[in-house]
C-alpha cells in the first residue's frame, strides 16, 4: 500500500463517493452548531420541509453573543437575545441537543467539544466557525464552514469538498523560558504570512509539538486558519489518549481499548509525501506579539516592527494602512508602550491550563492601575475547575475578575468591547481592524505575556520577570 | 440559486490586500436570522464614519463606480472568519463577481454557494486592472463563465481562470449542493454501515 499522511488516512476513511472533475462527498462525524451561523441553515431546512439527517451527530451551544456577567438574567441587548433565543427555539423544534446558557456544559464551542470527549482522533468535524481547526489537535480533520454548508451537513451529514494539499510543519527542539504554544503558532504565521497556508491542510509535528499538552496543541491547531490553512492536525499519541480517557462522551471500557488500537494507526507513514514541508527550531522562538491588522504581522516582543523597505512593494500600501490604523511607526519597538486593556480568553487561550498559567504569574502581584482586564473562561466546566482550584481568588487578589464563559471581547458581539483607539493585548486569535470593537487596536500574545502586560500596564518582555 | 450568465460591467476597485471578512461585514451586524439586508453594512467601518455619514474617500461612496457588478480586490480576499454573511453582503450589494489574485478557501466556497463567482487572476492581470481603472473609471470587465475567461473590455487583455467542472455546472444551472446530496442518500447510508468512527461511539 502506498504511504499515506495522517490527513490522507482520515480523509480516505470518510469519502462517501467522488464526483468526476469535482469535489468528494465527505461524511461528517460531528457537527457543532452555534447561534450566529445556524439560523439561516435551520430556516433552509424548514423551507425544504426536511429535518436533520443525523441528530445524534449534532451538538449546539450558545457562545458568541452571550454576556459574561449575570448569565442567569435575560440578555440585555435585544438582537443578541433574539439570536440566542432563536437557537433555543430551533434546537427544540428540530430536537438538537443544546448546551445553552445556564447548562453546566455551556461554553465556547471549541472548548466544550474536547473537554466533553466529543472530539476524538480520526473523526471528521465541522462547525460554522473557522476556528473549528482547534479540534485537529486530536488527529481529526476539523474545519470551519459557511452557513450553506451548515445546512448541507444538517440535511445529509455530508459535505462536498475538494481535497486540499498537505503541508507538514515540523518544530524540533526545546522551547526557551517564557515561550509557550501561542508563541509557536504566532511565530509560524509571522514566517509564512496570513495566506501562506491557503489551500493546505497542515500537520504539526516534531519533538517540540510532541512535548506539548493537549491544551497547548489545541492553541496551535486553533490558529492554523490564521495562516489561511483549512485546518491543522497533530497525530494522536499517549498524551491524547490520556486526555480523552474517562471524559463524558468518550468511548469507555472495551470500546476505549478498541478505539485506542485504531487511533494508534493514525500517523503519517515515514515515506508519506507532503506537498510542502517546513522545519523550524524551537530555540529560535521567543515571546511574540503582533503589531498590525492580520495575524501574520507578528514580531518577537523584544524585536522591531519591520521598516517599509523590508516589505514587498506590492504589499506596502496595505502595510502602511495597517500601521496607520494601529498608530505605530515602521521600525519601532513596542517595549514600554502603554496599553490599557488586556483580554484573556477566546477559543485560543481560555482553557484551564491558560488560567493556571495566568494565575501562577499574577499571584502576589497586582494589576497595573491603568489596566482594564477581562478574564473569560472558555466554558462552565473551566470556570468550575478554576473556582475549585482557587484561581478566582488568586485573580481577585491581583485585581482581576473571573467572568462567565463566552467569546466575549474576542469579537465583541456582546457588550465586552474595547473602546475606539485603545490598545488591547489579547490572547485571542484575530487582530483585524475593529475585531474587538469599532476602532479597537488588538495585539495578539500568549496568556503569559498578557499577564505580564497586565501587571506592568505596558508592553514588556515576560522574560524580564523571574519565571519558574 | 440564480443562474449565472456572462457579465460585462464596470468595477469597484479595492486595491487592499488581506481583506478579512470582519471588514466585509463586522461582527456586530451578524445578529440577523435571515440572509437578506446585509448589503447596507458591506464594508461598514470603511464606508461610514461614527455618525453614519458616508466617508467620501471610500470607493463604494464614489458615484464614478456606481452600479458595478464586479468587485476587484487585492490578494488574499475573504480571509478570517467563516461567516457566510460576507458573501451575502456582497451579493446583496449587487455584485455578481469578485476578482482577486488569491482567495481564502472558506470565502471561495461560501461565494460559490451563493451564486457569487470568485475569479482568481494573476497578480499581473490584477495590477493592470488597478492601473487602467485609474485612467478610466468606467473601465469594464467581461466575465464569461462558460469559456472561463475574463477580459478587460476594449484593451485586448484577457486571461483564463480555473473553476472545477462540478461547481461550474452548478452555477450555470443554478443548482445547489443540497439537491445533489439529497439524491444520494442511499450511498450515505451505505457508508455509515462501514464507518469506523460511528462503530466506536455506538454504545
Ligand atoms: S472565541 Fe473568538 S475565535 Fe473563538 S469561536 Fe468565539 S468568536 Fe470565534
Amino acid at each position: 500500500m502506498a504511504a499515506k499522511t495522517l490527513f490522507d488516512k482520515v480523509w480516505d476513511a470518510h469519502v462517501v463517493t467522488e464526483i468526476k472533475g469535482g469535489p468528494s462527498v465527505l461524511y461528517i462525524d460531528k457537527h457543532l452548531v452555534h447561534e450566529v451561523t445556524s439560523p439561516q441553515a435551520f430556516s433552509g431546512l424548514e423551507k425544504r420541509g426536511i429535518s436533520l439527517f443525523r441528530l445524534q451527530n449534532t451538538l449546539a451551544t450558545a457562545d458568541h453573543n452571550v454576556p459574561t456577567k449575570d448569565q442567569h438574567l435575560p440578555i440585555k441587548e435585544a438582537l443578541s437575545r433574539q439570536q440566542v433565543e432563536k437557537l433555543t427555539e430551533n434546537c427544540n423544534k428540530f430536537g438538537v441537543t443544546l448546551y445553552g446558557l445556564g447548562h453546566p456544559y455551556q461554553g465556547i464551542v471549541h472548548v466544550i467539544g474536547p473537554e466533553l470527549g466529543v472530539t476524538l482522533p480520526g473523526m471528521t468535524m465541522v462547525c460554522g466557525d473557522s476556528h473549528t481547526s482547534t479540534h485537529g489537535a486530536f488527529g481529526s480533520i476539523a474545519f470551519g464552514i459557511g452557513t450553506s454548508e451548515v445546512e448541507q451537513v444538517m440535511a445529509t451529514q455530508c459535505l462536498m469538498q475538494s481535497k486540499p494539499k498537505t503541508m507538514k510543519i515540523e518544530i524540533n527542539g526545546k522551547l526557551g523560558k517564557g515561550v509557550v504554544s501561542k508563541d509557536i503558532i504566532l511565530y509560524i504565521i509571522s514566517k509564512i504570512s496570513a495566506a501562506g497556508g491557503t489551500g493546505y491542510f497542515v500537520e504539526f509535528a516534531g519533538s517540540a509539538i510532541r512535548s506539548l499538552s493537549m491544551e497547548a496543541r489545541m492553541t496551535i491547531c486553533n490558529m492554523s486558519i490564521e495562516m489561511g490553512a483549512r485546518g491543522g492536525m497533530i497525530a494522536p499519541d499517549e498524551t491524547t489518549f490520556e486526555y480523552i480517557k474517562g471524559r463524558e462522551f468518550a468511548p469507555k471500557g472495551a470500546k476505549f481499548e478498541e478505539a485506542v488500537a485504531y487511533w494508534k494507526t493514525l500517523f503519517s507513514d515515514e515515506d508519506a509525501k507532503f506537498d510542502q514541508v517546513l522545519t523550524y527550531k524551537a530555540e529560535d522562538i521567543e515571546p511574540m506579539i503582533t503589531y498590525g491588522t492580520n495575524p501574520g504581522m507578528g514580531i518577537k516582543v523584544s524585536g522591531h516592527i519591520p521598516a517599509e523597505t523590508e516589505i514587498d512593494a506590492a504589499s506596502r500600501l496595505s502595510f502602511k494602512k495597517s500601521l496607520e490604523y494601529m498608530d505605530f511607526q515602521p521600525g519601532a519597538s513596542l517595549i514600554g508602550k502603554q496599553v490599557n486593556y488586556v483580554f484573556i480568553g477566546s477559543c485560543t487561550n481560555s482553557r484551564i491550563e491558560d488560567l493556571r498559567l495566568v494565575a501562577e504569574f499574577v499571584k502576589g502581584k497586582k494589576k497595573a492601575s491603568n489596566i482594564n482586564a477581562y478574564v473569560i473562561p472558555g466554558s462552565k466546566q473551566v470556570e468550575k475547575q478554576a473556582i475549585a482550584e482557587g484561581i478566582d481568588k488568586v485573580l481577585a487578589e491581583a485585581g482581576f475578575e473571573l467572568r462567565e464563559p463566552g467569546c466575549s471581547a474576542c469579537l465583541g458581539m456582546n457588550e465586552d468591547k474595547v473602546p475606539k483607539g485603545e490598545y488591547c493585548v489579547s490572547t485571542s486569535n484575530r487582530n483585524f481592524e475593529g475585531r474587538q470593537g469599532p476602532g479597537a487596536r488588538t495585539l495578539l500574545v500568549s496568556p503569559l505575556t498578557a499577564a505580564a502586560v497586565a501587571v506592568s500596564g505596558k508592553i514588556v518582555d515576560v522574560r524580564d520577570f523571574n519565571l519558574n | 440559486m440564480e443562474k449565472f450568465v456572462t457579465i460585462t460591467s464596470n468595477i469597484t476597485p479595492l486595491a487592499i490586500e488581506d481583506i478579512d471578512t470582519d471588514q466585509i461585514i463586522p461582527a456586530r451586524f451578524l445578529k440577523a436570522t435571515t440572509r437578506e439586508g446585509f448589503g447596507d453594512n458591506l464594508f461598514r467601518d470603511w464606508r461610514y464614519d461614527e455618525q453614519n455619514n458616508p466617508k467620501k474617500d471610500f470607493v463604494l461612496n464614489n458615484s464614478d463606480y456606481a452600479g458595478a457588478k464586479i468587485l476587484v480586490a487585492g490578494k488574499n480576499f475573504g480571509c478570517g472568519s467563516s461567516r457566510e454573511h460576507a458573501a451575502w453582503a456582497i451579493t446583496d450589494a449587487g455584485f455578481k463577481v469578485v476578482v482577486s489574485s488569491f482567495f481564502a478557501d472558506i470565502f471561495k466556497n461560501n461565494a460559490l454557494n451563493n451564486g457569487l463567482l470568485p475569479v482568481q487572476v494573476s497578480q499581473q492581470f490584477l495590477n493592470t486592472v488597478f492601473e487602467k481603472v485609474q485612467a478610466d473609471k468606467n473601465l469594464k470587465l467581461n466575465v464569461d463563465l462558460e469559456k472561463q475567461k475574463i477580459e478587460i473590455v476594449g484593451h485586448n487583455v484577457s486571461e483564463s481562470f480555473e473553476i472545477n467542472d462540478y461547481k461550474k455546472t452548478c452555477l450555470i444551472n443554478g443548482y445547489d449542493d443540497i439537491d445533489y446530496l439529497l439524491s444520494i442518500k442511499d450511498k450515505i447510508e451505505a457508508y455509515e454501515k462501514g464507518s469506523k468512527y460511528l462503530s466506536l461511539i455506538s454504545k
